[in-house]
């Protein structure tokens, strides 16, 4: 109880208790408290499992009074994923951000053996974010978008009979996880009898297996009758529906059979209106501080533990945080010049490469400049050569042609007669 | 990509000064399509039920020279002696050398509300000759606490609820000199501002006139505005609109606020009231035109308690958190009782 707690406390500090003289006004500690929170706005997140088909989507539909998400899900899935969508809620000063999580493909493989794994990793991926935020150096946790599972919804077949080997299955390695409550799906498909047998049955098969599912507390005085016996009525068997019909002089929700009418908010007929008292009225808070408390706590010592990090050391001394943080740092530290050091080898092994390949190409290229000047060089020899064989050629011509000129002349001077003509003839011309 | 990993983590090493947040109006109904009522807002009573439950700490420090009425003025907010009063250094008790720190707790319960109420005292401040550095006690016992409760949530196993010792809040008492700060003043409230709420009082206000009054608070805010000081509620960290209105008023109007402290009851009007009675009258504590004692009440207990120890916990917890993290950021290692100095060689 509340005093024993705080009288506890008292022991240990050596508080004494004092009693006030007049009225200081703290007793609005909680008022403020409260305020703060509603600024910030409220997150609830939850995960329903259950077999394509179930009525998972109904339900959360039917429970918030809203149409959230119309998909319908095919069998044919080849394994198991998880779909979330947030929403954003408000009922007069609450903000709520209502992130729901389904499986989809849940129990449709042939072969069932990985159908919780996806589960498990994705809540084990939100605690991980978590992680990481609070183990960040400059971290702002108080805006932090919670997105850690705080309640689990596990539909379980209405067969009659009891859990199926997956139920027990997936369950087991969620208890430790994430709170559990378990929820007989389509109840409407069950007589009473049968199904008060059939919860019995399914609640001694989970305390047989020891699954840990969640208990609603009973430590506050207020709450603790009524959580102590619906914990008694566990599983709650429900019934899902957003069609309205009329029965008497109300518009409620039901589902219309030709034999009857089954009333989603009747008590006589499903566990439904237990469901939101217990989910929403009465224990939201605890299933979020459970969530916190418990279950991420686990999962952050396990993961810490797992790194390396230890409360105490070797001789089970405690080891001091700055030990610890510095011990790591220089890891971390060796570890980053090592690799700073492969970076670097494996740079100067590229430039070598590089270099060889450029030295490569020019050798080659002054090869090339090499052979082309010398074809260019002979070239111009022979073409030298040629030019002087005609030059020579040409000067042989003139010559030729001057004696040939010549001789025409000598041959003309002496022959004036025959020419004369030819004379005239070549004067006319002229 | 290394690369960026790299700049990444390097931007993470360098502490950048505090965040500006931007100031947003209030936001209006969001996407509310709900057919009927379902019941979330129950969460509020669940959510205030859990926190009466757990019960609240509280942990206030008081400084300000010997004298001041430091000690009355605590009692006289919680209206019991929380705080015992000091009877002044008589011949045989030696002034201390140093500045101490007393803390001493107590369980309040108000309303089914219970209170851990620590007031920690500091005897010495201001007293000697030479009071070069005598904040540094005080500084270091925050840090200290800072420290503790660091070690505590870097456990692996972490306790359930992590026992609370940080200085929430700490009053530094001016003295009414009607003039203007003392150098020690704003020496003192220059280093802690950074790491600590402070709220600055004007003590034994009953000294001062109205004028006088108001014109000191005038220069007093002036003075602690020029020397770059930010005390509680500080301007950085009003979350909206709504909430920089009404710290708007009370910085620029109401702090520091001008108290009288008494845990004596007289007779006045029929009515039993707390006072100090003078020759020329009673001076009435709970009375807003005989001095703001009210007013600081409201303020620290009534309206802005749980704003003070979030401020410490998401602010100044979280900056110590950051620079000790990252490499000492310059603070020598922390010794508590139980620790020897290590050695940094990095």
């Amino acid at each position: 109880m509340a005093s024993s707690e705080v009288a506890r406390q008292l022991q240990n500090d050596n508080c004494r208790p004092l009693s006030l003289s007049g009225h200081v006004g703290f007793d609005s500690l909680p008022d403020q408290l409260v305020n703060k929170s509603i600024n910030q706005g409220f997150c609830f997140n939850i995960l329903c499992i259950g077999e394509t088909g179930i009525g998972k989507s109904t339900l959360i539909d039917t429970l918030f009074n809203t149409s959230f998400d119309d998909r319908v899900s095919t069998h044919f899935q080849p394994n198991v994923r998880l779909r979330a969508q947030t929403y954003e809620l408000q009922e007069s000063n609450v903000r709520l951000k209502l992130t729901i999580v389904n499986t989809v493909g849940f129990g449709d493989q042939i072969n069932k053996e990985d159908s919780y794994q996806p589960i498990v990793d994705y809540i084990d991926a939100q605690f991980e974010a978590y992680l990481q935020e609070e183990l960040k150096i400059k971290r702002s946790l108080y805006n932090y978008h919670d997105t850690r599972i705080h309640v689990c919804l596990y539909f379980i077949s209405p067969t009659g009979h009891s859990l199926k080997t997956l139920d027990l299955l997936t369950m087991k390695n969620l208890d430790s996880k994430v709170n559990i409550i378990p929820v007989i799906a389509k109840a409407d498909t069950i007589s009473k009898t049968e199904l008060q047998k059939f919860k019995i049955k399914l609640m001694s098969e989970l305390v047989s297996n020891g699954v840990q599912i969640y208990q609603f507390p009973t430590d506050d005085e207020t709450i603790c009758k009524i959580n102590a016996t619906m914990n008694g009525h566990l599983p709650f068997a429900v019934v899902g529906s957003m069609e309205e019909m009329k029965v008497g002089n109300k518009m409620v929700k039901a589902r219309q059979y030709p034999w009857g009418i089954v009333q989603v908010e009747n008590e006589n007929h499903c566990d439904f209106v237990k469901l939101r008292e217990m989910l929403i009225c009465t224990n939201m808070e605890d299933l979020r501080e459970q969530t916190h408390a418990r279950h991420y706590e686990l999962y952050r010592r396990c993961k810490l533990e797992e790194m390396g990090f230890r409360d105490t050391g070797p001789e089970n001394k405690p080891v001091s945080l700055q030990e610890t943080y510095e011990a790591k740092r220089h890891e971390f530290f060796g570890e980053l010049q090592q690799k700073e050091e492969e970076m670097r080898q494996m740079f100067v092994q590229r430039v070598k490469e590089k270099e060889a390949i450029l030295k490569e190409a020019e050798r080659e290229l002054q090869a090339k400049f090499e052979h082309l000047k010398r074809l260019h060089q002979e070239e111009r020899m022979k073409l030298d050569e040629k030019r002087k064989l005609l030059e020579d050629d040409m000067i042989a011509f003139n010559k030729r042609k001057a004696a040939t000129e010549l001789l025409q002349a000598q041959a003309f001077a002496s022959t004036p007669s025959v020419s004369l003509k030819k004379d005239k003839d070549r004067k006319n011309f002229m | 990509s290394a690369d960026n990993k790299i700049e990444a983590a390097m931007s993470e090493l360098v502490p950048e000064p505090r965040q500006k947040p931007a100031v947003p109006m209030k936001p209006v109904g969001i996407n509310s399509n709900l057919l009927g009522y379902i019941g979330i807002d129950t969460i509020i009573e669940q959510m205030r039920k859990k926190t009466m439950k757990t019960g609240f700490d509280f942990n206030i420090m008081v400084v300000g020279q010997s004298g001041l009425g430091k000690s009355t003025l605590v009692n006289t907010l919680f209206k019991s002696q929380v705080s015992r009063k000091s009877s002044g250094w008589n011949r045989e008790e030696k002034i201390p050398k140093t500045v101490e720190i007393k803390a001493i707790g107590h369980v309040i319960e108000e309303g089914g509300v219970k209170m851990k109420l620590t007031v920690i005292d500091t005897p010495g401040f201001g007293d000697q000759i030479n009071n070069e550095n005598c904040w540094e006690p005080i500084e270091k016992y925050i840090n200290e606490q800072y420290e503790k409760f660091l070690k505590e949530e870097v456990n692996i196993a972490r306790k359930k609820r992590i026992p609370d010792t940080r200085v929430h809040c700490c009053l530094y008492f001016i003295s009414p000199t009607g003039h203007s700060l003392r150098p020690l003043d704003l020496e003192f409230m220059k280093h802690l501002s950074k790491v600590v709420n402070i709220i600055p009082v004007i003590a034994k206000a009953d000294t001062m006139t109205l004028e006088e009054k108001t014109e000191f608070k005038q220069r007093v805010r002036k003075e602690l505005e020029v020397n770059g000081i930010e005390f509680y509620p500080q301007k950085e960290f009003d979350e909206d609109l709504e909430d920089k209105t009404e710290n708007d008023k009370i910085r620029q109007e109401s702090m520091p606020f001008a108290v009288v402290g008494s845990d004596k009851e007289y007779q006045v009007n029929g009515k039993r009231i707390l006072g100090r009675k003078t020759p020329w009258g009673v001076i009435e504590v709970e009375n807003l035109s005989h001095c703001e004692f009210a007013l600081l009440r409201d303020f620290v207990i009534r309206t802005h308690l749980q704003d003070l120890k979030e401020v410490t916990h998401n602010i100044h917890y979280e900056t110590y958190r950051a620079k000790r993290l990252n490499d000492n950021g310059g603070l020598p290692p922390v010794t508590t009782e139980t620790e020897e100095n290590h050695e940094s060689n990095l």
